[in-house]
Formats: structure tokens, sequence, C-alpha cells
């Protein structure tokens, strides 16, 4: 924490909203918010406040970066892809063209890039496919094959298959039901795929549980995970120390690391999944400055 | 202090100048909060940080500490509930890294220390004093509203006696000139005789407040719903008893039961009009804390807000408004430091 200052830009904007439309289960809403477009990478993501400056939602909400188009025809716009899942959400999913909403981003870390043109797997639960379509043309960009791994628990979760197909060398889709793709999950198709590809990287974005398994299976096919997290934030900026996990550092440490500036994407292995039970996380007895017996 | 720490006051339409004794004068009344601003570097992407008064830091305590687990925070109407445990780097770490940053850019720095023990507290203010960028401090703020461990974790600011050696140490290991302000928890009964306990043992201010304990259960799962099951509350929630706490303390000076020292007011302060209310109550200065989660520049757009409808209303000098709200103007400082009696 106090040894990495942040220096990573960032913008707060009025956004104004062009677009909304439903994709299934969610909304997709584009905005109009040039800064963030011009600054922001795939893995990051943006946090929006919930009502006016006198709302009693103090606390923002955060979305993943779905897509930026810095030089859009009304200006640069970010989109976003939100599951209503409470007031907040729902609010935002509320929002009506020429609507304003207060937006803070890019935030966090984006994914990182292959050096080499490596074949990759990025896998997608959810709505945590939203920032891989973007992810995947740079790294076909950069020569790589990308195949994509879609999950969810049924049909209309499912998040840019149509996307999907055009942004990927290959396409699979899983629902937990079998109303669209293979019967199952992710983790059932995962094997097989990583070693046909001869992939080196697993990118994946969704549910802690899928992320923690997407590692596993990564670790023992020969490849590197790449995760972006989800965790509860009060300030997405790096000053409430709310969205931590212990996480193992360059040094072998565990730390207690703010998902929202050293995340949200770490690398799979680095993650103490150890320390989870469900979606909270204990702080785990050797890392530093851990709770000592009869201290605090 | 000889540098252009002691900022002239900017703006030229009303003296924002804040006295807080010793010869440490602050440009305007406006600071972060403790624990709401980590250290300065993540908030000097949205503003200056050298712009406030005062950066208020995260309270440090002697060793490097993990926190508690997680769920850390439930938000709340107008407010949160937070669980942090104190997370931090440790002071050898603070000094060797976050001051001299804040010292680079220019920041006039109110180091906020915590421990769990009272020679915990004197080792971290020693530590402070000994420090290469000890220049940048205007004072340190003294989070007494962390738990004793030597009294089955009993907050300190909830016992006057333990308060009061807490402060005495502390003061002892500062240097003179530099002003120390006891950081009071609003979960007593009497305010005041915490006060009054603070500033006998040497406090040269006081700050308030810190969060109130509260709780929130999760109903689906039927449990408590922070990891460390009770939490401090914050937000503009709580303004109203930040008002009370400084309104009270203030009374207590103007009757004489307390020698008149700053108020540092915080709790719920999101506006101008919000930080109004605190400095009319009483307050010399106004911290912005939980607003900053809403509104990363929450610190610096409450000064501007403050100084317009200050201007507005016709003050001239920012001094003129501190206790407004009390009618009758209090005496002015009367006791020097060295005639109080020390706990
Ligand atoms: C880095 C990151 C990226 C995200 N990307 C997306 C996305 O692309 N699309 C999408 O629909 N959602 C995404 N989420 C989750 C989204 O932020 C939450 O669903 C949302 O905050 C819930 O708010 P609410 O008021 O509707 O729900 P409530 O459950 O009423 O929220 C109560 C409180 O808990 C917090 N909270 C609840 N669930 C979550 C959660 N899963 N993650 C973080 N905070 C939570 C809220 O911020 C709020 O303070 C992301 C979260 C993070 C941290
Ligand atoms: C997430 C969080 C962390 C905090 N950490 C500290 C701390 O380390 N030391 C301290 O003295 N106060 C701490 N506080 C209390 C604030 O400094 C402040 O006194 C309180 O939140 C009331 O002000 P507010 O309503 O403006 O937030 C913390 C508050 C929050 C919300
Ligand atoms: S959400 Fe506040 S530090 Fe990460």
């Amino acid at each position: 924490m106090s040894a990495s200052p942040v220096r990573a830009r960032v913008a707060k904007e009025v956004a104004e909203v062009i677009a909304t439309r439903r994709v299934g289960a969610y909304q997709h809403l584009t905005l109009v918010s040039p800064q963030i477009a011009e600054l922001a990478r795939p893995g990051q993501f943006v946090a929006l406040a919930v009502g006016d400056e006198s709302s009693a939602t103090l606390l923002r909400r955060s979305f993943s970066i779905h897509k930026v188009s810095p030089s859009g025809t009304y200006g640069g716009t970010v989109e976003i892809v939100v599951s209503a899942v409470g007031p907040g959400t729902r609010w935002i999913v509320g929002r009506q063209p020429h609507d304003p909403v207060d937006v803070v981003g890019p935030l966090g870390k984006a994914f990182p890039l292959p050096t080499e043109p490596v074949p990759c797997v990025l896998v997608g639960g959810g709505y945590g496919s939203a920032p891989l379509f973007w992810l995947s043309s740079q790294l076909r960009e950069r020569g790589c094959h990308v195949e994509m791994v879609l999950g969810a628990a049924s049909e209309d979760r499912l998040f840019g298959v149509v996307e999907a197909r055009r942004s990927c060398d290959g396409v699979t889709v899983t629902t937990d039901d079998g109303s669209a793709g293979h019967r199952g999950w992710v983790s059932d198709v995962l094997p097989e795929l990583i070693d046909r590809t001869g992939a080196g990287v697993v990118y994946g974005c969704g549910p802690m549980g899928m992320l923690r398994s997407i590692t596993d299976i990564a670790g023992r096919h020969g490849a590197v995970a790449q995760v972006a997290v989800e965790e509860a934030m009060a300030c997405g900026v790096g000053v409430c120390m709310t969205c931590v996990m212990p996480v193992v550092g360059t040094d072998g440490q565990t730390r207690m690391v703010r998902s929202c500036v050293e995340g949200p994407v770490f690398r799979g292995d680095r993650v103490r999944w150890d320390a989870f039970e469900g979606n909270h996380a204990r702080v785990p007895d050797d890392a530093v400055g851990a709770p000592r017996a009869g201290g605090h | 202090m000889t540098d252009q720490r002691i900022a002239r006051p900017t703006d030229d339409r009303i003296d924002l100048s804040v006295d807080l004794g010793f010869g440490k004068v602050l440009p305007n009344p406006l600071m972060t909060a403790s624990g709401c601003a980590a250290n300065g570097a993540e908030l000097h992407r949205f503003f200056d940080v050298s712009e406030l008064g005062a950066f208020v830091t995260k309270s440090v305590m002697a060793d490097p500490r993990s926190g508690r687990g997680t769920p850390r925070m439930a938000e709340t109407p107008s407010g949160m509930l937070n669980s942090i445990g104190l997370q931090g780097p440790g002071i050898a770490a603070f000094v060797d890294t976050d001051l001299p940053w804040l010292a680079s850019v220019g920041a006039r720095v109110l180091p906020s220390i915590a421990g769990s023990s009272s020679t915990e507290f004197a080792h971290v203010a020693a530590t402070l004093r000994a420090s290469r960028a000890f220049e940048a401090v205007v004072g340190v703020e003294v989070n007494i509203s962390c738990p004793n461990v030597a009294n089955r974790g009993l907050v300190f600011a909830c016992d006057p006696g333990a308060s009061a050696k807490v402060i005495a140490l502390v003061r002892e290991q500062l240097p003179r000139d530099v002003p120390i302000f006891a950081k009071l928890s609003p979960d007593v009964t009497d305010i005041t005789s915490i006060a009054a306990a603070c500033v006998k043992a040497g406090a040269d201010g006081l700050t308030m407040i810190n969060t109130l304990l509260g709780m929130v259960i999760d109903t689906d799962l039927m449990r408590p719903h922070l990891g460390g099951i009770t939490g401090g509350l914050s937000g503009p929630a709580i303004r109203p008893v930040a008002v009370r706490a400084i309104w009270q303390v203030r009374q207590a000076m103007a009757e004489g039961r307390i020698p008149v020292v700053p108020i540092i007011g915080v709790g719920g302060v999101r506006t101008g009009r919000d930080a109004l209310e605190l400095v009319a109550a009483g307050a010399s200065a106004v911290q912005v804390g939980t607003a900053t989660f809403n509104d990363p520049t929450a610190p610096v757009r409450v000064l501007h807000e403050l100084t317009d409808l200050l201007v507005e209303k016709g003050y001239r000098r920012f001094s003129d408004v501190v206790g407004a709200a009390h009618g009758s103007p209090l005496p002015p400082r009367p006791v020097p430091v060295d005639e109080r009696s020390r706990a």
C-alpha cells in the first residue's frame, strides 16, 4: 500500500447516457465520457454515483468497462453492462438517454498482455464477459490465437455470444441448465480447451468461485491465470481499505491488498483462495501484520 | 516551520486562515479525515492535496497491520459502517515513504497515530518526531478511539483516565511547537468529561467525532454482515451527532469547564453548508471523510463551497464564524500551555 504510490491518470466526469438497451438479463449502457474513454485499457473499471449530489446512497457502484470508443460521433464513449441486483444497479439501469451520470475512471489495473503471441483462452461468467471482447481484439492485434468460453446459469444470463464469435477464433458456451451450449460449467470444458490450443494464458472474469477453479485448471494445464475479481468497494479509488483480499506479493509474503488499485486483475495463483469462504476473505495467519493471539 | 507550508490565505475575498496554536497557521480550515483519504497519493490524482489546510493521514500504529477480514463495509442510509481494523504499514514505513511523499508535494500534514497501549502511542510519536520529513508535520492527531488491550479492548476514548495517560505520554514525545489533537469518540455518556481530561493532560486541541458503533445484520444469512461483527458508522447520517458533540464541548469551554482550545470538526460533512454547521457549533477546522468516497474531490469542493458561502454571507474572516451559533463571543485563549495542569 504505502510502497506503491498510485500514479495512473484518472478522471471524474459527468457523462451523458446516449444509448441504453436490454441484452438478455442485462442492460447495456453507452456513456459519453471522453476523458475516461481516452485513458482506459481492458480490465479496468468505472465507478458510477447513484443519484444526484444529495443522494442518500453515498457509495459508488463499480462496473467493468465493456468497450471504449475514444473518437465516437458524440465524443469518446464508454460502455458498461449492468445486472440489476439491488437498489443501486436498479437506479443505473433506469437511466434514460440524455440523463447525466457521474463517473470516475478508469480505475484499477488492466489485464497484462503477453509480450509473445501466445494462444489465450478468455473465460467470462455471466456479465463477466463484458471486458473480454475488447481484450480479445487487443490480443489478436498482437498475433495471439484467442478462444473464449462464455458461461452462465441460463441463456439470458450469457453476455456477448454473437460478439464473441466476431472477436475470437473460437467460442464455447456453457449453461448450468443447458438452455444454450454445453450443459455444465466453464470448468468442464476449460481443460480440453487449454490443451487443444496450447494456451499460455487464461484470462477470467466472473464470480469468485469460477475464478478459483480457472486458476486451478490453468495451473494444472501449464497456463498462467489472470483473473479480474469483484470485492465490495466503498471508494473504488484506493482510500478506504474496504476492498482488500489476501494476495501473495513478489516477495512471497501475503498481504491484504486493495483490489481497486492493485487489482481488480490479479495473477490467479497469487490470490490466497484458501482464505475465502464464499465471497468473504479471512486474514491468513501468515499474512503480514495478521492478528496475533491476544492482539487485535 | 519556515517554508511555504505556512501558506498565505489564497482567497482575497476572505481571510480563511486558521491558527492551530504555536505559530502553526493553516491557509484554510479544510482537511481530509483520517482513514478516508489514505496517505495522499490516491487523491492527488484528483486534486492537489497541498490545496487543503492540512492532510490527515490514516491512523498509523507501531507495526504493519493486516486489518480484519472481509466484508469490511456495509452501506446504510446516508452513510456506511466500516470495520477495517486499522490496516496500515506501520510507523517505520510511514515515515520512510508516505510522509516524505506528502512533504514533497508541499502538503501540511496532520499524521494520525494510534496504539493498543499508551506506550505504543508514545513509540509511534517518538518515531515520527525522529523522522526526516517531520518538518511537514503541522500537528499530530491522536486517535484514542481504538481498543486498549490492557483494558479488555475498551476504547481509550471511553475512559478519561486512559485517554489522559495516552495524551500525556504523546505530548512528552513531541516538540512543544507541534500541537496535538485528541480525537474523541461520540460513544460516551458525557463527551465534555473526556474532552476535559484530554486537555488537562496536554492536548492542544480536539478532533470530534470519530465513528459511532453500529451493526448490520444480513437477513439472507441471518448473521452479522461485517467480518468484525460491529463497525463504525459514518457519513451524513451522523452529522447531527457531530454538531451536538462540538456544541457541547464548545459550550463547556465558554463556561470555563474546559480550557479553550481549537476544535477540529468531523462527521458527515458533504457540502460547504454542512461544514459551516460544524464551524458555527464551534469547530475551527473541518475534515471531510466518507463524502470523499462519493466524490473524490469532496475535500476541496467543500472548501470552495464554504468559501463562497461565507463571502455570500458577508464574512471577511473565517475565524469570526467559529462558534457563531453560540451567540456571545468566547473569551480569548486564556491559559498558556505551560501553566496548564498536567494529568
Ligand atoms: C471491479 C468490479 C467490477 C464489476 N463489474 C460489474 C459489471 O460489469 N456489471 C455488473 O452488473 N456488476 C459489476 N460489478 C458488481 C456491481 O458493482 C454490484 O453488483 C453493485 O455494486 C451492486 O449494487 P446494488 O446497489 O445494486 O446492490 P446491493 O447489494 O444493494 O449493494 C449493497 C452494497 O454492496 C456493494 N456490493 C454488492 N454487491 C457487490 C459486488 N458484487 N461487487 C462489489 N460491490 C458490491 C454495493 O456497492 C453496495 O455498497 C462489479 C464490481 C466490481 C468490484
Ligand atoms: C473507512 C473508514 C476508515 C476510517 N479510519 C479511521 C482511522 O484510521 N483513524 C481515525 O481516527 N478515524 C478513522 N475513521 C473515522 C473518520 O476519520 C471520521 O472521524 C468519521 O468517519 C466521521 O466523519 P465522516 O462522516 O465525514 O466520515 C474512518 C472512517 C471510515 C469511514
Ligand atoms: S474500494 Fe476503497 S480502497 Fe478499494
